[in-house]
């Protein structure tokens, strides 16, 4: 015969346990610059993504368990691909596809044993950075507004720290990527001091490129703004 | 007709382990939402011809390879049985960076089979990190046309040109449909539509092997050229409103568009040539040929 647990026990019992699962793997960060929206996370592999394209001007970023993560990004695509169909690709946003993951996410924490052990950000690019959108939304689907920067994983409060000090609105891209490597450094991410570009994924939203605004940026092209990063960092 | 997101079937199709295919996704939960679900309209009234509805129908499109690369250009014209629907519709479109379908047939059912075509593609790439071959490509375009096959019966007609760059083999490639969804690939150019007769005779008598991306433009303005020529329902370029062919060209640069100016020079060179000699270039006969006559 089951024991008396008390809702709120429950509840916390699958807070701490999704936190811990979270933990356990490494921080992400997404920061504003003059022209977009960039993304950074370390991750050695490259072919298991944490940042992806969800719509023209979306994308998407996360921690946590991988499995459950790319089944959030997969419906994402699927939920922005249908909503794109069914009216007009203008009618696609970050607002609206937050609140959906958010109801997802609330749903799972309260009525499965198991939560999600994830945490993500669904970022927007405007017309100009008064425009950009980010939201965070955790493993609860609780939903955040944020501006200028996100941190996400368990050291998420350290990193926000960090990037707190270093983020000046409209800096250039590669100022946003030297605060991110800065926050990213030590905290169990590796140092940023000879950090190379395999171990880092790197994505951003353009202004400017006109349909599809999500790039991956890889070899030579990461090469170049890691090297930009280090100048200015030691410059 | 509203359509609820937070739905419990449609969360669950979104959650589950599941297909990288737009439409099949679609069918599994949203199938009010695919074009095929709208009442069918051929048992309200037929859409083609001699079916008392005059529904706007696209014309003629040419598409040939050339070195490097494939070219695609259509007439501008949509008409409704013999009137002129629009005079500025556009008929090419970008499927994806290294694709571009054109459409011939009833208009409303083709914008809607390209867009789904559109979205296919693209979801497939976002889904499974990278793009179908040109080849599946190509037959997924032919099990959506397939998919019209009901409608094709009761006169809503439309087939697709398909053309792209073969990033395996790095050239162009042509591909024509029947409404069953028959994928035939043609070799040199191929032309659909009322006008394609016209258009491939010109086509045939002006392509040669290994031509520039310039030539293939030109070959393919003086197709659709006669194809306006002979055929009513195609229209030719319409200088007084500046309203020329759209041409689109692929290469290993990717899919480009030819601005306004640009298929204007094309158009008018024609336009000007054909003003000393209306019938456009003539072929020189072999010499054995003359001395026969």
């Amino acid at each position: 015969m089951p024991f008396y647990v008390s809702p709120e026990q429950a509840m916390k019992d699958k807070a701490d346990y999704a936190r811990k699962g979270i933990a356990r793997g490494r921080n992400s960060v997404v920061l504003q610059y003059d022209e977009g929206i960039l993304f950074v996370a370390p991750n050695p592999s490259g072919a298991l993504h944490k940042i992806s394209e969800i719509y023209d001007r979306i994308a998407f970023a996360a921690v946590g368990r991988y499995n459950e993560y790319e089944n959030l990004r997969v419906a994402g695509v699927r939920y922005a691909d249908t909503r794109g169909y069914q009216y007009d690709r203008t009618d696609v946003t970050a607002r609206g596809l937050a609140n959906w993951y958010a109801q997802i996410l609330g749903t799972i924490f309260t009525e499965s044993n198991k939560p999600y052990e994830v945490e993500i950000v669904v970022a927007e690019l405007g017309e100009s950075s008064a425009g950009d959108q980010m939201y965070r939304i955790t493993f609860d689907g609780s939903v955040a507004d944020e501006h200028g920067y996100v941190a996400m994983g368990g050291q998420a409060d350290q990193v926000s720290a960090v990037l707190k000090e270093r983020y000046t609105e409209g800096m250039p891209l590669s100022s946003a990527m030297g605060a991110a490597l800065a926050a990213l450094a030590g905290q169990g991410n590796g140092e940023t001091q000879g950090i190379n570009a395999g171990q880092l994924e790197v994505a951003v939203l353009m202004r400017g490129r006109a349909h599809r605004a999500f790039r991956r940026l890889t070899g030579a092209r990461l090469e170049e703004l890691l090297a930009a990063a280090g100048s200015e960092r030691t410059g | 007709m509203g359509f609820d997101y937070l739905g419990e079937r449609f969360t669950a199709a979104c959650m589950a382990v599941g297909t990288s295919s737009f439409a099949d996704f679609l069918a599994s939960c949203a199938p009010s939402l695919l074009p095929g679900a709208a009442p069918q309209a051929g048992r309200v009234a037929g859409g083609g011809p001699g079916t008392g509805l005059d529904l706007p129908h696209a014309t003629t499109i040419v598409a040939a390879d050339f070195d490097g690369g494939v070219v695609m250009a259509g007439d501008r014209r949509s008409t409704a049985g013999s009137m002129i629907a629009q005079r500025d519709i556009e008929k090419v479109f970008r499927s994806d960076d290294y694709s571009c379908v054109g459409i011939a047939g009833v208009a409303g059912v083709g914008l809607e089979l390209v867009r789904l075509f559109q979205l296919e593609l693209e979801h497939y790439e976002k889904l499974e990190g990278r793009s179908l071959s040109l080849e599946g490509k190509a037959n997924r375009l032919s099990a959506f046309v397939r998919g019209n096959l009901g409608g094709a019966m009761q006169g809503l007609v439309v087939v697709p040109l398909f053309a792209g760059y073969d990033e395996e083999t790095g050239r162009g490639r042509i591909y024509s449909y029947d409404v069953a969804g028959g994928r035939y690939e043609e070799h040199r150019f191929h032309s659909i539509g009322s006008g394609s007769v016209f258009a491939r005779g010109s086509l045939k008598k002006l392509y040669t092997d290994g031509m520039s991306v310039d030539a293939a433009i030109a070959v393919c303005m003086q197709a659709l050229y006669d194809a306006a020529d002979d055929d009513s329902a195609t229209g030719g370029p319409d200088l007084t409103r500046h309203i020329y062919p759209m041409v689109a060209t692929i290469t290993a640069d990717g899919y480009r568009q030819l601005t306004e100016e640009e298929a204007g020079r094309y158009a008018e060179a024609v336009v000007a040539e054909r003003l000393r000699s209306p019938g456009g270039p003539t072929a020189p006969l072999p010499p054995t040929s003359q001395q026969n006559e």
